[in-house]
């Protein structure tokens, strides 16, 4: 069978042709070679493919040639057989009529004896993308299904997928569904049950949206007797294949500890696999199972600490940094347990910029007190650096370091002698520090004004250094010796100075020296708002007149507004909220990693993952009243740090309460800590398991609920209950959100919370945190004080009814607004009067 | 999910493009290709990029972007892996990965593309199965057009990170006597990190290293690995950087390491050997890392005096610390310098032969090549200094016997082990 190679002279060198001559010259050969029973028209055919193709990659419109192309495919040469393929594959959507004529020769390969053959011509049937012809697939894919060969069936099994997609009904009525399942559970070929469980996360995931059967059917898939069916075998599978065995199985909800850690005796090994894609997504089934077990999900981190920085080192750059954001996103997880590895996060020369931003942000999180001193001489080496933007982010670490605390003394030194290096952005980029540094910690002032009152203004031309240098001349005036002589000067100037931000900065200051020294700032402040009011920037001019009436009505008030007491700063608002940090943690070995996003602010609906969910909950208020706080879908994401969409804590060492009563071993961050770490070196299976042992859950649910403060533990509910609750109800969001809309309103009713409830919703974490622990799950939550929106979830013990509960708290009033729906209406009460007393046990301890 | 897989050369040309789910709107090569050049300018951009919902994630080998895009957010890792991977089987089929041999062979690269993805899902990346479904014969690249192969240029090719074997021979393709030649080749490649102090102290140093095996054995024969006998993996002690606990010892021990799926290491623990039935083609037996102390192959020392208002003197020495049988090669070394630079001038030392400095003034960059360095003796940035050093590593890792399961007694293959060390972050600061 094996071909003759062909001779590379003959027009065989695919240079990039150009231009339709070469498209209808083309379809003049192929139309003589048709019928062609030359000896060497074989030969030719191949040739001719060879340039079609050619020029289809180059980009080429060559779908004119398509009849011809068809005429040309009874062939018995596999080479021009598969190029043949690939042309009708990108073209038959086209031209469905011509298409039409290719199904008779791929059937007729389809029974070819040689699997190889069948194969190939399965899948190019399959990948015809044409409508019409979908009778035609039906048959020969169930007879693909069942082939002897592996290869066949491993093609048929994608082929199922691909006709899903130009016909759901075809696919689901020829029950292919069914057929798939049966065969990923029984097939022995690995690749085989690789493609059938591709196929059925697609069919079904699609299927979910209209079909409450299919949602079913992925969680089956997520069940316990698929999952560890599927893990048992993991070595068999390509490492392709593994990596999605390992996504399957981070998803699984183990039913105790013991689960959890077969689960990880049976895949550590897989850390130390060469393909880094299936040790992230080991690491990420590590991380997501033990979520609730505070302990051993800090000994993973330990454990998966080397085989990352291997990792780093190992791959090409692209795979490097891919790496580094998932480690990137660890560290900024829990510093703490990286502090020892800083000098892995040192800057190499070769590393790109972008690279060496990520390295610096690691830094700066896990300094503490034992390596505070080498991280900062290592970064102050860069603040040196001829790459100015990484010599200016090196200068902002070190001054996140000394916000952060360690060893302020040592580091205000380093700060100010960067004023010393006489470098333009330095001293910029210092000044900024320097002033939030007071703002912080007002008791450094003096030492750090004996060296800031020395600068010049005149030479510093970044607007942030400057307005930075004037906002310290205004605060510290009466501490500055000639504060209001070189207000006056920059005012003198204001002129040459365009940047409204200093502008700003500069009436302020000047205000503020006024009413510490106003004998000698009396000039200047004239001078600076008759300049102010002239300015035609809006913010500049307004402030300017702002001022100058709030003196005319009266300057202890006017002193009051501008020199008040300030209190230092403690916390600066950061970036990022943890809401989005948990959310791309949820989404570990993703994308969102590398972007640092959640992936619905990148992704097409459509194309989202199944963690995705929530946005769309906030529209379920449709055709109920709609309450004014609560988020509309539009404004979604400009309000990420209000909303509260998962059920995740926001603590940031590590710790998350998952769903259901896993919140047992939720722990107070400073003592995870603390307590003795397992060395990274023991084996990870005897470690994780002798330190831990397997504490019952229920027993570590009483020392948790204590140290919550719940007060749950001598009552869940008042009464025996009439009702009891599935501790780990699992609903996703499409679903709730389906039912929502489907069920019939069961029960409305209006309910008190405590005050101390109320006042506890300060943070609405809490809330969905005693809830849980109540065996209510919350889905959604949203708004802003006073009002907030919470939907809620919970499960019959031991039947599949579920109870859906719109709850929307109002904290001024301490009274909430209760909807339930009920799968059983008939316990619809019994829920309500749980729920209720859930409630209000809230806030009591 | 990926729904494209596309090849493009420096200029963007197509060289291969394959559609697998025909989701992504026309023109996304373009898209990717305008988006790379952007950066090339200015680096600040990050990788990958996303543009309208089409994630374009790529690989950069041997001159050529590998790329696919995908609209779902999947695993970075997973299709990095994989372009790789892709790079890599279709060198074991060609022989030479290069734009030539792409062009003159892209049929059978649309060949292997349809069996290693199929509706976007990864399928199979083993030479050994594809062998199976790969009907094209490789057309072979005029070997004379490459260029010639010096001792240590056979670790150059391709990018400074990682070079592969350069063994330029297909797996697959029958050679022209009929008989393929019965060789393995394993190579240690070790990338090293030192950063000295301005005093000459060693700040940090770091070893990342990867045993690569080529093999063209047939049938399969099982092969034993030994390594080092005194090697130990993991450090102890809580800090994973402590000098003092190791120096002088003599023992390896590597910070972690990880293996190839066809490595079995049941006798590992006893005696350090790996054992492995060597897949067809290129790939990696084992990689590891260690920040153990190692003596560095330079000592490198940069002074700078100022010797003016407006002058300054950069004396700068590199100390070749390793035995005279071994020769480095294509050595440069790098300084950047202040932006208001305007002449630098050179002094080499008496009787340096075959020795070149330059100040590139666009790049405000003095460099200093030297072509061989055995034992020898130049305004503000760290010195940088690139080299490659074959048959040397400095982890001290050996490959102590290789040894092939005998078919017969006149079975006896060629085997090739060789050493290089190459510069990755070499770094004296001022």
């Amino acid at each position: 069978m094996a071909p003759t190679a062909p001779t590379a002279a003959k027009s065989a060198s695919p240079s990039q042709p150009s231009g339709k001559s070469e498209v209808a010259d083309l379809k003049q050969q192929l139309r003589q070679l048709a019928g062609s029973r030359a000896p060497d028209a074989d030969d030719q055919r191949r040739d001719v493919f060879k340039r079609v193709i050619s020029c289809m990659t180059a980009g080429i419109d060559v779908s004119a040639a398509f009849g011809e192309m068809v005429l040309c495919s009874a062939t018995s040469d596999v080479v021009t057989k598969k190029m043949c393929y690939l042309y009708v594959g990108a073209h038959a959507r086209a031209h469905p009529d011509l298409a039409l004529l290719t199904i008779n020769f791929l059937q007729r390969d389809c029974r070819d004896q040689d699997p190889t053959i069948r194969g190939l011509a399965l899948r190019s049937l399959c990948s015809l993308r044409v409508p019409n012809l979908v009778e035609y697939l039906v048959t020969p894919l169930t007879t693909g299904l069942k082939d002897p060969s592996a290869y066949v069936r491993m093609i048929a099994a994608v082929g199922a997928a691909k006709l899903y997609h130009i016909s759901a009904t075809a696919c689901i009525d020829a029950d292919l569904p069914a057929s798939l399942k049966a065969l990923m559970l029984s097939d022995p070929d690995a690749q085989v049950v690789a493609n059938c469980l591709h196929a059925l996360q697609e069919i079904w995931t699609l299927e979910a949206a209209s079909s409450e059967a299919a949602a079913r059917e992925i969680e089956t898939l997520y069940s316990k007797p698929v999952v560890f069916y599927l893990l048992n075998k993991i070595k068999e599978f390509s490492e392709w294949a593994q990596c999605l065995v390992l996504e399957l199985a981070s998803k699984f909800l183990p039913s105790d500890n013991n689960e959890i850690f077969d689960i990880m005796n049976l895949l550590e090994d897989r850390l130390q696999h060469a393909n880094g894609a299936v040790v992230l997504a080991t690491i990420k089934v590590f991380l997501h199972l033990t979520m609730s077990m505070t302990d051993v999900h800090q000994q993973v981190y330990e454990r998966i600490k080397a085989p990352l920085l291997t990792l780093v080192g190992a791959g090409s750059p692209e795979q490097s940094y891919s790496v580094l954001c998932h480690l990137h996103l660890l560290v900024m997880r829990a510093p703490m347990l990286f502090s020892s590895d800083y000098k892995s996060f040192y800057c190499q020369f070769s590393d790109p910029s972008y690279v060496k931003k990520l390295k610096l942000e690691m830094l700066t999180a896990i300094a503490n007190e034992s390596n505070t001193y080498e991280i900062v001489t290592e970064l102050c080496e860069y603040a040196g650096n001829v790459d100015v933007p990484i010599a200016r982010e090196s200068i902002r670490a070190v001054g996140k370091i000394a916000l952060q605390q360690y060893d302020v003394n040592a580091i205000v030194d380093r700060l100010l002698q960067f004023l010393e290096m006489d470098k333009d952005f330095v001293t910029a980029e210092t000044l900024v520090l320097v002033k939030d540094l007071l703002r912080k910690y007002p008791q450094w002032s003096h030492d750090c004004i004996a060296v800031v009152g020395n600068i010049s203004s005149k030479n510093i031309q970044e607007p942030k250094g400057k307005a930075a240098l004037i906002w310290m001349l205004g605060e510290y005036s009466q501490d500055m010796h000639d504060a209001p002589y070189i207000l006056e000067s920059l005012v003198e100037n204001w002129d040459e100075e365009h940047s409204p931000e200093v502008r700003l900065h500069l009436l302020t200051a000047v205000m503020k020296c006024f009413f510490k020294r106003p004998p000698e700032t009396q000039k200047a402040l004239g001078a600076t708002l008759a300049a102010g009011l002239s300015n035609t920037h809006q913010d500049v001019h307004d402030r300017a007149l702002f001022y100058y009436r709030l003196l005319q009505y009266d300057p202890n008030v006017a002193e009051r507004v501008v020199n008040p007491p300030k209190q230092a700063v403690s916390v600066f608002a950061d970036t990022q909220s943890g809401e989005m940090k948990d959310r791309i943690f949820d989404e570990f070995n993703s994308l969102s990693v590398v972007y640092q996003k959640p992936s619905y602010m990148f992704t097409d609906k459509e194309h989202r993952g199944p963690f995705e969910y929530s946005e769309d909950l906030t529209n379920l208020t449709v055709g109920a009243e709609t309450t004014e706080n609560v988020i509309s879908a539009q404004r979604y994401q400009e309000n990420d740090n209000d909303l509260l969409l998962s059920t995740s804590d926001k603590e940031d060492n590590g710790t998350r309460a998952s769903n259901g009563s896993s919140t047992s071993t939720y722990n107070a961050p400073s003592d995870l800590i603390g307590s003795s770490l397992i060395s990274s070196q023991t084996p990870a299976e005897t470690s994780l398991i002798n330190t831990i042992g397997p504490t019952s859950s229920s027993q570590s649910n009483f020392s948790l609920d204590d140290l919550l403060g719940l007060g749950v533990t001598e009552s869940p509910a008042p009464s025996p209950p009439v009702l009891s609750l599935n501790s780990k109800p699992v609903l996703d969001p499409g679903t709730f959100q389906r039912k929502w809309g489907q069920l019939a309103l069961a029960l409305s009713q209006e309910c008190s919370l405590s005050p101390q409830g109320a006042a506890s919703l300060m943070n609405p974490q809490s809330l969905i945190r005693h809830m849980q622990s109540n065996y209510i799950q919350c889905i959604a939550s949203g708004g802003q004080p006073p009002n907030y929106k919470f939907f809620f979830y919970a499960q019959k013990d031991g039947a599949t009814a579920f109870f859906l509960v719109e709850c929307i708290v109002n904290t001024a009033s301490a009274k909430a607004q209760l909807k339930i729906k009920a799968d059983d209406g008939t316990a619809a009460e019994a829920f309500s009067t749980l729920f209720q007393s859930a409630l209000s046990q809230f806030g009591l301890s | 999910m990926i729904s494209q897989f596309f090849v493009l050369s420096q200029r963007g040309d197509h060289i291969v493009f394959r559609d697998y789910r025909g989701e992504v709107p026309k023109g996304s090569a373009e898209i990717f290709f305008r988006k790379v050049k952007f950066w090339n300018d200015d680096e600040a951009e990050e990788a990958p990029p996303n543009v309208d919902g089409v994630n374009y994630i790529h690989v950069k080998v041997a001159g050529l972007f590998f790329v696919v895009t995908t609209m779902v957010n999947v695993s970075p890792s997973l299709l990095l892996e994989l372009l790789q991977r892709i790079a890599r089987v279709t060198k074991d089929y060609l022989g030479v990965l290069n734009e030539d041999s792409l062009r003159k062979n892209f049929i059978l690269v649309y060949e292997l593309l349809d069996e290693v993805i199929d509706f976007g899902y990864p399928q199979t990346t083993s030479t050994e199965v594809l062998k199976s479904y790969i009907f094209n014969e490789p057309i072979m690249v005029d070997a004379g057009r490459l260029p010639p192969l010096g001792p240590a240029a056979m670790f150059m090719q391709g990018t400074k990170r990682m070079p592969g074997t350069a063994v330029t021979k297909s797996v697959v393709a029958t050679e022209p006597g009929g008989k393929k030649r019965e060789e393995i080749f394993v190579d240690i490649i070790e990338k090293i990190s030192v950063t000295f102090s301005s005093s000459g102290y060693i700040l940090t140093s770091e070893i990342d290293g990867t045993i690569q095996m080529k093999s063209y054995l047939s049938g399969n024969p099982e092969i034993r690995l030994a390594l080092n006998e005194d090697l130990s993996i993991g450090r102890t002690g809580s800090s994973s950087h402590d000098y003092r606990s190791s120096s002088g010892s003599g023992t390896v021990i590597l910070d972690d390491c990880n293996f190839h799926e066809s490595v079995h290491l049941d006798s590992f623990d006893i005696d350090r050997t790996l054992t492995l039935i060597p897949p067809d083609g290129e790939f990696a037996v084992m990689n590891y890392r260690m920040t153990q102390e190692f003596k560095p192959p330079f000592r490198v020392t940069a002074l700078i005096e100022e010797a003016g208002p407006s002058r300054a003197e950069v004396l700068l020495k590199i100390r070749a610390e390793f035995s005279v049988n071994v020769t480095a090669n294509t050595i440069t070394v790098q300084m950047p310098v202040p932006s208001y630079t305007m002449r630098a001038s050179f002094e080499l030392e008496a009787g340096a032969v075959g020795q070149t400095t330059d100040y590139k003034e666009g790049s405000r960059r003095l460099e200093w090549n030297i072509k061989k360095a055995r034992n020898i003796t130049k305004e503000a940035g760290p010195v940088n200094m690139n080299f490659t050093i074959p048959m040397y590593n400095a982890s001290k890792l050996q490959v102590r016997y290789l040894q092939i399961a005998k078919k017969s007694k006149t079975y006896n293959p060629y085997r090739w082990v060789r050493y290089v060390t190459q510069a990755n972050s070499y770094v004296a600061r001022l």
